[in-house]
């Protein structure tokens, strides 16, 4: 079962080591991890798709919210949100076979953001279905190279999920 | 009006006496050279230990005897390392230690200089929280926050990582300094739902057990929890951890559960229909095999820490909460008497057909400790290493007051017993403080018995020697054939020419008859003192579990039951 984690997480030095340590040290599996800083410089953000029963994902959220740099984390999965990725890829591309490469990328509404005499490479985003079909689609011609970011999500609607935290020494 | 400026040394020393520190534990070295020349002339005391392992292991000692965080302090590089066994402790055990490292200054990071070492990218999966502090201006927020942290909630070892640079630069100094941590939350209030359904699952219990940990002691809810036994006829059971939250001696009392709990305690688990587990995690040293634990029980899980609710066993009712506040709200919701006689005298029975017992006859080492509790008037605050001895002296010395029992029991790290015993020692001048410990413990960390000399620390060392790791050769006896492979420690000392060499007093004790007086001696003596005693060689811990087995499949001296 996959979950898509949103955590909010302190700007801080070590703060992705910290995480990520917590993953390796207890035997999570991380599908994706994807962090950024937001709209407070301070704080960034990481998007977190992780595999696991249901246990398993119950003990990855606790053990994350007792991690002191992680200010709120929210298991997304089952609100409605706009889930990307974005990849890039470098495919073989004989003069012979562009128009048909072209076709496809037409379809899955990507774009082709760099040529060499034998190769491309296509930009694309979108969820982690449509990536992967036109990744499957592209490998009759000879992948060379795959780049993906992993998931970012964003829930739909005017809903956000908030900086408000609920930890010690804040409004004091 | 401009504020006289403090170095980062007199900032430290100045955050610590505003944080209640009388003493710390530590080794100087180069990176923290500027700040051991502040201490010198501070009014906080320093011990010198041999090792940093030792000052760590001290600092905890220091923090289960009296309740306040330890404080050790080391140098960078392996001065730093050398305290990683002792944080690893401490973080186990739920136990707050501040450890202060030396680092090298903040231009020489990252470039493998002298003596360097990335302790916080080291200790990071073995600390609650650990800082690498970067300017002086965040130095005292740092070492606030640190104590904070590690005092609060769950709590834990922390460690501040301090360049060498920062100790010398100056900057004003304002304590505390403002708290900010929104990712933080310490306070959690019981859930009034939750507890309303433990009182009710506790009122339709017939076969209820308390089960409790080192929750208890940290949040001192000994008293509530008495007051819930005695009230609701609700006998009790511990981990090791919880050793002394609960009198020993009282008659609600059924032992320490799981791999060398009694008899009467396993049994117990096997039949009740309800376990109140108040701070404790249900360790793999106390279920056995998971799912024939407590088959037929409802869990009532309380603890402040919501990951341990459900990692090992589903609980039914949890209950995330400090243990005194939830044990508080679900009194509050309970009759105030309630009898449960089949129950307990059923659990008598057990007690009475399956008592603790040894074989008389020769040394053996569970007299020594009987007559060490006999002599003590059970009163002794007793530290102990981790092995055979160990399990020895939690069997056989009941303790019947909180942090009065000091064992490594998470990690099991040999070399703990002494200078922990050192660290409660110094934190209660007034109590005898005895170290039971082994042949192998012992010398894992034999170069504090200088420590013991140099300050006169007034710890009765008792070293069950039986020229083993015991505990390995027991295993070794049960499970490998009886092949004691490397389990011999043929090349032992003389201890007491050893302890007398660093000026210390020692007696050795070879037969039965010896027992007695020689500890009487030790308990006499003003100090440090050490009794080596040639305990029977190949006695074994019963009653043990095996590994993964099932409670109540237990042997006992050589017999399954």
């Amino acid at each position: 079962m996959k979950r898509t984690l949103s955590v909010l997480v302190e700007n801080r030095p070590g703060v992705l080591t910290r995480v990520a340590g917590l993953f390796s040290r207890r035997g999570y599996n991380i599908d994706s991890l994807a962090v950024g800083r937001t709209e407070n410089p301070s704080i960034s953000r990481m998007t977190i798709v992780v595999d696991g029963d249901e246990q398993i994902i119950e003990q990855v959220c606790k053990q994350l919210n007792k991690l002191i740099d992680v200010i709120k984390l929210s298991d997304i999965t089952d609100d409605p949100h706009v889930g990307r990725e974005l990849m890039l890829i470098k495919v073989n591309a004989e003069p012979a076979v562009r128009g048909e490469i072209m076709q496809i990328v037409d379809i899955f509404r990507a774009r082709i953001v760099d040529i060499a005499r034998n190769s491309l490479i296509i930009e694309a985003t979108g969820d982690a279905d449509k990536i992967d079909a036109l990744e499957n689609s592209l490998r009759p011609f000879g992948i060379r190279e795959v780049v993906r970011t992993g998931k970012i999500a964003m829930l739909r609607g005017a809903r956000t999920k908030g900086m408000e935290a609920s930890g010690d020494g804040t409004g004091v | 009006m401009e504020t006289k400026k403090l170095t980062g040394s007199e900032i430290i020393i100045k955050a610590l006496q505003a944080e209640g520190v009388d003493t710390v534990f530590g080794i100087p070295g180069g990176a923290v050279l500027p700040l051991y020349h502040e201490l010198a002339v501070a009014s906080i005391r320093h011990i010198l230990t041999r090792h940093e392992q030792a000052a760590a292991h001290a600092a905890e000692g220091y923090a289960r005897a009296s309740g306040k965080p330890g404080v050790c302090i080391a140098t960078s590089g392996p001065g730093a390392t050398n305290l990683v066994t002792g944080i690893a402790n401490a973080y186990m055990d739920s136990i707050p230690i501040i450890a202060i490292t030396g680092q090298v200054g903040l231009a020489m990071i990252g470039r493998d200089s002298f003596q360097e070492a990335d302790i916080t990218g080291i200790t990071m999966p073995v600390t609650k929280a650990n800082y690498l502090v970067k300017s002086i201006r965040d130095l005292a927020a740092t070492i606030h926050e640190a104590f904070y942290v590690a005092t609060t909630g769950r709590p834990g070892p922390v460690l501040i990582d301090i360049p060498k640079d920062i100790t010398t630069q100056r900057a004003a100094f304002h304590y505390p300094p403002r708290l900010r941590l929104p990712g933080y939350r310490s306070r959690v209030e019981p859930h009034a739902l939750q507890v309303a359904q433990a009182a009710a699952a506790i009122q339709a219990a017939e076969k209820p057990l308390l089960f409790i940990g080192g929750g208890v002691i940290t949040s001192g809810a000994h008293e509530e929890v008495r007051q819930l036994a005695e009230e609701q006829d609700i006998p009790v059971i511990m981990s090791m951890m919880g050793k002394g939250a609960f009198p020993e001696t009282h008659p609600l009392f059924a032992g320490m559960v799981g791999m060398h709990g009694t008899a009467a305690a396993n049994y117990a688990v096997c039949e009740t229909d309800l376990i109140i587990g108040v701070g404790v995690r249900f360790d793999d040293r106390v279920t056995g095999k998971i799912e024939a634990f407590a088959p037929r029980a409802k869990i009532i899980h309380i603890d402040i820490d919501a990951a341990e609710i459900g990692k090992v066993v589903p609980a039914h009712i949890p209950i995330v909460a400090d243990a005194r506040q939830a044990l508080q709200a679900l009194l509050a919701r309970l009759p105030e008497k309630r009898e449960r006689p089949a129950w307990r005298q059923r659990i008598r029975r057990w007690q009475e057909e399956h008592p603790l017992r040894y074989d008389e006859c020769g040394l053996k080492p569970q007299y020594v400790i009987e007559e060490l509790y006999r002599l003590t008037r059970g009163r002794a605050i007793i530290s102990t290493d981790v092995g055979q001895h160990q399990m020895w002296a939690v069997q056989y010395y009941p303790v019947d007051r909180p942090r009065a029992f000091l064992s490594s029991c998470g990690l099991g790290t040999m070399g703990f017993g002494v200078p922990a015993a050192m660290g409660a020692a110094v934190a209660r001048p007034d109590e005898t403080v005895v170290a039971i410990t082994g042949d192998g413990s012992f010398q894992m960390n034999i170069q504090e018995l200088a420590t013991l000399s140099h300050y006169r620390i007034p710890v009765k060392i008792i070293l069950l020697n039986n020229g083993y790791l015991g505990m390995v050769r027991q295993w070794q006896e049960f499970f490998f054939d009886r092949r004691y492979a490397y389990s011999e420690l043929a090349g032992n000392p003389d201890f007491v020419k050893v302890a007398e060499a660093y000026r210390l007093p020692a007696r050795l004790v070879a037969a039965r008859e010896e027992v007695v007086p020689a500890l009487q001696e030790a308990l006499e003596t003003d100090g440090p003192f050490l009794v080596d005693i040639l305990i029977d060689r190949e006695e074994n811990v019963f009653p043990m579990v095996p590994p993964g087995g099932t409670l109540n499949k237990m042997v006992t001296g050589g017999r399954q039951e």
